[in-house]
């Protein structure tokens, strides 16, 4: 099988968020910056897991600047046997989808992977975008997948309850909780991960229609009002008349 | 115009429809044109939604639209869109909208932003939309600047407003394409509202010591109507089932009120719940961070606690 995997550099998850004075960009001094974690636990270790069962090649993308060559290493250590990169810094979901189907295109993969959405812009955009590009079927927040032949089986989650799914392929897939377990690379494959090919390609030229504005934090909370435990009468009265909750 | 895409899902609308078009009816004021709404496959009156503010409600009928395939869905949508000249195309955040909404936008050559989460301003050329970022540490406004926009609204976002009338619907004939994903079931957990779709939603976590604790949780869900939720390592030790998991690797909820009881209140967790209107944590250590990003804070053992909230509630309804 040929499977591909996009992954998404994002800040980790316990940075300190801020902005440029003016709002319009965000401030990555400082930052510590990871592989998204929903590619890298569930979408990257399942088509880790599924080539090594089953046989063929691992690919993984990024699309992004040459200070990402170390979390796409990151992805050659956990598995992965091939990267590329498409050298831009890129903008927006449209850009991303754009420049991975236009690599994808000719490649025949049989399975595109990607995390359900990533921590940093939370759009769950990219992927379906790719697979509109490809003309391939799109299954998201895919928490399971078995292959046999051409035939794969998935499932779903939706709103109250989970939807099973077939597909053949070639299709593409967002990947969510329950797809796999994170996997730590180990000394072998952080030495492998420097000898694996990683292609550098040029980004093709893309319309830009979404623009970023402005960013902002949200306004502190005004602090948290403590009620004593044998007053729970009182915290009811606060929720119905203050917070009108309930 | 302002096309709303109002999902029924297996045939009924739910929250989500209702607030799209509301949605959907208060940006067509702003820009000064009208809102419709599109509904495929079957659904349960669906001129209802005039009551939301749909000025006309269209509906493909077709046995291949019971079934969400987002390839059939973006095809159907974006020829409806264009036959009727919608300038935004409104759909829910949901796992429906998810699956289509990046499919819909490069058919139409649309910019897309999802998950957004106030009423835009249509003042300029371009749209400019709100949304929460870098799972809920900031909020980001975007301009959409192409002829045709498509947004996705997250849940809970905007009121549902039902001062309108009910139209009858027009069947709108557009042949979708042959599905290429096959739903070979659906398992659905019937009883609760989803904990996306909730709007109380009552979560523990550790502090619980074990799975057979959990009946003082269940009672005060049960007062409140609420939902149940879980912190990740109660999922992981399977006291609990993994969709009860909030947080950045289970899902991000909206409640209008969360109640917090024996979690810690790591960042992860927070990532997941910290846009929820009002938060409620219970928790025996003062120095649990929760208690930053809580509106209301007890600070004792949750197995005094929580029972007496309970009575609490149960003599607050009782006097409603
Ligand atoms: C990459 C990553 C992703 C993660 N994703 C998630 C996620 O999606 N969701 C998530 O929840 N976690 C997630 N975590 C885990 C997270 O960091 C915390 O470990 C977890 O949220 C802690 O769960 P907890 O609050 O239930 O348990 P604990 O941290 O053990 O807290 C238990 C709390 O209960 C209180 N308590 C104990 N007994 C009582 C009592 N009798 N009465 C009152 N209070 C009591 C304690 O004071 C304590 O504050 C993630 C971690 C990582 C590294």
């Amino acid at each position: 099988m040929k499977l591909l995997v996009c992954i998404s550099q994002t800040p980790d998850t316990t940075a300190k968020i801020s902005f440029s004075a003016d709002g319009k960009e965000f401030n990555a001094a400082g930052v510590q910056f990871i592989m998204n974690p929903y590619d890298e636990w569930y979408a990257l270790v399942r088509a880790c897991e599924l080539k090594e069962a089953l046989g063929g090649t691992v690919v993984v993308l990024n699309v992004g600047p040459a200070a990402n060559d170390k979390t796409i290493r990151k992805a050659l250590a956990i598995g992965a046997d091939e990267a590329v990169r498409i050298d831009a810094d890129p903008k927006s979901a449209g850009f991303v989808a754009k420049q991975i189907a236009e690599y994808a295109r000719n490649e025949q993969f049989d399975i595109v992977f990607f995390g359900k959405e990533t921590i940093d812009y939370n759009g769950s955009e990219v992927g379906a975008m790719a697979a509109e590009y490809l003309d391939l079927p799109y299954v998201s927040y895919a928490s399971k997948l078995d292959v046999n032949g051409n035939l794969a089986t998935l499932e779903r989650e939706i709103e109250g309850g989970i939807e099973v799914l077939e597909v053949n392929t070639p299709f593409v897939l967002s990947a969510a909780k329950g797809m796999a377990e994170q996997r730590i690379p180990n000394m072998r494959g952080i030495m492998a991960a420097n000898t694996k090919p990683l292609k550098v390609v040029p980004a093709v030229p893309y319309q830009e229609n979404v623009v970023a504005a402005q960013f902002t934090l949200p306004p502190p909370k005004a602090g948290v009002k403590l009620v004593q435990p044998d007053q729970m009468d009182e915290l009811v009265r606060l929720l119905h008349e203050e917070a009108k909750v309930i | 115009m302002v096309l709303v895409f109002a999902e029924s899902p297996r045939g009924q609308f739910k929250k989500a429809a209702f607030e799209a078009v509301t949605f959907g009816k208060k940006l067509a004021d702003q820009m000064g044109t009208s809102c419709a709404a599109i509904v495929l496959g079957a659904a349960q009156n669906a001129g209802e939604l005039g009551r939301y503010g749909a000025a006309r409600v269209l509906q493909v009928s077709a046995d291949a639209l019971n079934q969400i395939d987002s390839q059939v869905y973006a095809q159907v949508l974006a020829e409806a869109a264009k036959q009727l000249g919608a300038s935004v195309v409104v759909l829910s955040h949901t796992s429906t909208g998810k699956t289509i909404a990046g499919r819909l936008a490069v058919r139409l050559d649309a910019g897309l932003v999802s998950g957004v989460n106030a009423l835009p301003n249509a003042g300029g050329a371009a749209l400019r939309v709100k949304k929460s970022v870098f799972s809920g540490k900031a909020i980001a406004e975007f301009d959409i600047t192409s002829a045709v926009k498509v947004v996705s609204l997250m849940g809970n976002a905007v009121r549902p407003d039902a001062s309108g009338n009910p139209v009858s619907a027009e069947a709108l004939s557009i042949a979708p394409p042959a599905a290429r994903v096959k739903v070979k079931e659906v398992k659905t957990q019937e009883g609760t509202v989803p904990l996306p779709e909730a709007e109380v939603v009552v979560s523990a976590g550790r502090g619980m010591k074990e799975p057979g604790n959990w009946g003082i949780v269940e009672d005060l869900a049960s007062v409140l109507g609420a939902t149940t939720a879980c912190s990740r390592p109660v999922a992981d030790s399977h006291w609990r089932p993994h969709h009860e998991h909030v947080g950045q690797t289970g899902i991000a909820i909206r409640p209008n009120l969360y109640i917090a009881i024996g979690i810690s209140g790591a960042i992860q967790h927070l990532a997941g719940v910290n846009n929820s209107k009002t938060i409620v944590v219970i928790n025996k250590d003062p120095e649990a961070p929760f208690f930053k990003a809580a509106d209301y804070g007890v600070v004792g053992d949750l197995f005094e606690v929580v029972p007496k909230l309970t009575e609490a509630v149960k003599k607050f309804k009782a006097q409603q």
